[in-house]
């Protein structure tokens, strides 16, 4: 957007209105919602469906939901899925081949019986750093991942800046939150005062501004929005973990034979489930199946992780037997070597590979130990 | 042009039949396959028993006696390729947990004439005696996993079959994990992949059917059961299932026994 738009108002009424007209508008609506008493992103229908009065604790290897003593809609962080799994699907076939007497024909798979034209609801600051951070590993001029560029291309991201922090959020430290700034279409930041419960929203795009036009909404007035600054602030303040990046690159280079990498490997399951929740996290790996016949051919995409013993295996054995070597690989690439591939920091703080690790392996921490004994 | 079919067939030694109900539950496959290869012996499934060599033989169950021992052998001998399916095959079974007690006890208790009983006195993998090209892991087998194999084999490609852990399956599915979100012991991270993360998918834990996964480190998961407030008794039962004898299980069940 060329000239700044005003803040608006948006009365916690109108969000269903909010929903309805993103669905008038040809998307479908995803967003956080309960299911068995956890937090999912999953199809939303009404605002109603959004998990009002809930939050999260989090710490390492814990995910908790708890009554909150307001209605807020959004006064949790992050769950354990990310918008990942909508964008680089964990798993889709590529193409189908049947046999044709010598030869065989392709017949690739159509992306329109994937692409949904998603509106993501409720996407944390971090998260949106995280789908920039993915852009750029899938279509960033020189390699493009058609499926991902085809789903990335009809979104609607509507941000909610936090108002609160989790337990093993780090935004701040990594520069991805807890407000965001730009890569929008709107930006909102509830505010519950007393019986006033609002959004302020910033506005980040065309097809934002047209949606708000079909709203009913005020513009927000100075108090209102430094009521909403505050709260952002105040999450800021509370961050449950921290990183020190300054030269992260150089000392973690320098630290690749460092004693805390055996200490880790004692304690980390190769689960890979550190991987499967971040939501920069994009290695997969190919599969090619063939029917008992042979006359049918599938190949297929699906996540895949540098924890895993096949990641590694070439001609002739596998490069990277160890444990000590696949979390090393992984801590590193996020921290350091994805700085040189890609210009950004693959990590974006949004502590999910804290949370989810099952044995409580934290980043921050180890990040810590390399730093305190860094030679 | 009459092109051969593969012989196929499906031996069973010390088992529940378990694994071979899983090949005959794959209703909707099963003419596909009977069309493809020639279901050369399979007593469980047909009356039609030819003799080998086969091209492919799967072999269900453990070694428990010395004419298992015997006839493993001859199977061998019989097949180009040969496949174990199932915890029994592959780690003894849950009949293996008679390997950490006297056999004796058990036929004088059991049986009215127990000299008639010859038995060895431990439960093994058919890979303990002879060489085995593929192990399928599970109790029972994955149906579509089985089906995989077999079209593998038969088309002379690598087995799309992932020895990583269970939890991968998990996540791919989008399920939320039952060890962080609800505190439930769950032993899917040291857990073989394949059975599409089953129990964590009904809110469970895993019980490990599918046996130890491809680096499984269960002294870190059991150290965190017990932060979770398992006592030492539990942990050793969680690890002395269906893959009990498997040797990454057994260790662990080993150190925690009293
Ligand atoms: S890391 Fe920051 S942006 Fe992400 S959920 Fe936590 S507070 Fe919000
Ligand atoms: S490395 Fe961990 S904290 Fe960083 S983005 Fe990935 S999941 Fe989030
Ligand atoms: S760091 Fe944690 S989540 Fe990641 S592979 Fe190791 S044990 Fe699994
Ligand atoms: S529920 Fe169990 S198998 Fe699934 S991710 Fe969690 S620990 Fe792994």
């Amino acid at each position: 957007m060329t000239s700044r738009q005003p803040t608006l108002k948006l009365k916690s009424q109108q969000l269903n209105t909010l929903i309805n007209v993103i669905k008038q508008r040809g998307y479908t609506p995803v967003g956080p919602v309960v299911r068995e008493g956890s937090l999912i992103y999953d199809r939303l229908n009404s605002a109603d469906e959004l998990p009002r009065g809930w939050t999260d604790e989090q710490d390492a290897a814990t995910f908790r939901l708890k009554r909150r003593s307001d209605n807020a809609y959004f006064g949790y962080n992050v769950g354990q899925h990310s918008w990942k799994q909508f964008l680089f699907l964990p798993k889709v076939k590529l193409f189908t081949s049947i046999k044709k007497g010598k030869t065989f024909e392709v017949i690739p798979n159509s992306p329109h019986e994937i692409v949904q034209n998603y509106a993501f609801i409720g996407v944390r600051p971090c998260d949106l750093q995280a789908i920039k951070v993915q852009d750029l590993v899938f279509n960033n001029g020189q390699f493009t991942d058609p499926l991902y560029k085809t789903i990335r291309k009809k979104n609607f991201i509507a941000v909610v800046n936090c108002t609160q922090a989790g337990g093993t959020c780090f935004c701040v430290s990594m520069s991805s939150g807890p407000r965001a700034y730009r890569g929008f279409d709107l930006a909102m930041t509830e505010v519950l005062s007393g019986d006033d419960h609002f959004f302020t929203v910033e506005v980040g795009s065309k097809s934002g501004a047209e949606v708000m036009s079909e709203i009913p909404h005020d513009i927000a007035d100075q108090t209102q929005i430094e009521t909403a600054d505050k709260l952002v602030e105040r999450a800021a303040r509370q961050m449950g973990r921290s990183m020190d990046v300054k030269d992260i690159k150089e000392i973690l280079y320098a630290n690749l034979e460092n004693k805390s990498w055996d200490d880790v490997a004692n304690r980390c399951l190769t689960c890979a489930n550190c991987v499967m929740v971040c939501p920069t996290c994009f290695c997969s790996t190919v599969e090619d199946i063939t029917d008992v016949t042979g006359e049918h051919a599938e190949r297929w995409r699906r996540w895949d992780s540098c924890f895993t013993m096949d990641f590694a295996k070439v001609f002739g054995g596998n490069f990277r037997p160890s444990s000590k070597g696949r979390y090393r690989q992984w801590m590193t690439h996020k921290l350091a070597t994805w700085i040189d591939q890609f210009g950004t920091s693959g990590c974006v703080g949004c502590g999910r590979c804290i949370t989810w690790c099952p044995v409580r392996i934290d980043i921050t921490e180890e990040m810590r130990t390399i730093r305190s004994g860094a030679r | 042009m009459a092109i051969k079919k593969p012989k196929v067939a499906v031996f069973k030694f010390a088992s529940c039949d378990g694994c071979q109900l899983s090949i005959l539950d794959a209703e909707d496959e099963l003419l596909i396959i009977a069309n493809a290869v020639d279901i050369a012996f399979f007593p469980e499934a047909s009356r039609r028993m030819l003799k080998g060599p086969y091209d492919i033989s799967f072999v269900e169950g453990s070694i428990t006696t010395p004419h298992d021992v015997e006839y493993i052998r001859e199977v061998r001998k019989m097949s180009r390729v040969l496949v174990t399916i199932g915890a029994c095959a592959t780690a003894g079974g849950i009949q293996a947990l008679r390997n950490w007690k006297d056999i004796k006890e058990f036929t004088q208790i059991v049986y009215a004439k127990p000299e008639y009983i010859s038995a060895l006195d431990r439960s093994l993998p058919i890979s303990s005696y002879v060489h085995v090209d593929f192990e399928l892991q599970g109790c029972p087998i994955n149906k579509y996993q089985f089906i995989e194999v077999m079209s593998a084999f038969l088309h002379r490609r690598r087995p799309n079959v992932s020895s990583h852990s269970v939890c991968i399956e998990c996540k791919t599915k989008g399920n939320i994990c039952v060890l962080v979100d609800k505190g439930i012991p769950c032993l899917g991270p040291v857990t073989h992949a394949g059975c599409g993360a089953l129990c964590p998918s009904y809110q469970r834990g895993c019980y490990g059917c599918y046996g130890p996964m491809e680096s499984p480190n269960t002294q870190s998961l059991s150290k965190h059961f017990i932060r979770l407030g398992l006592t030492g008794q539990d942990v050793m039962l969680a690890f002395r299932g269906f893959n009990a004898y498997a040797e990454a299980f057994r260790k662990e069940s080993d150190a925690h026994e009293k």
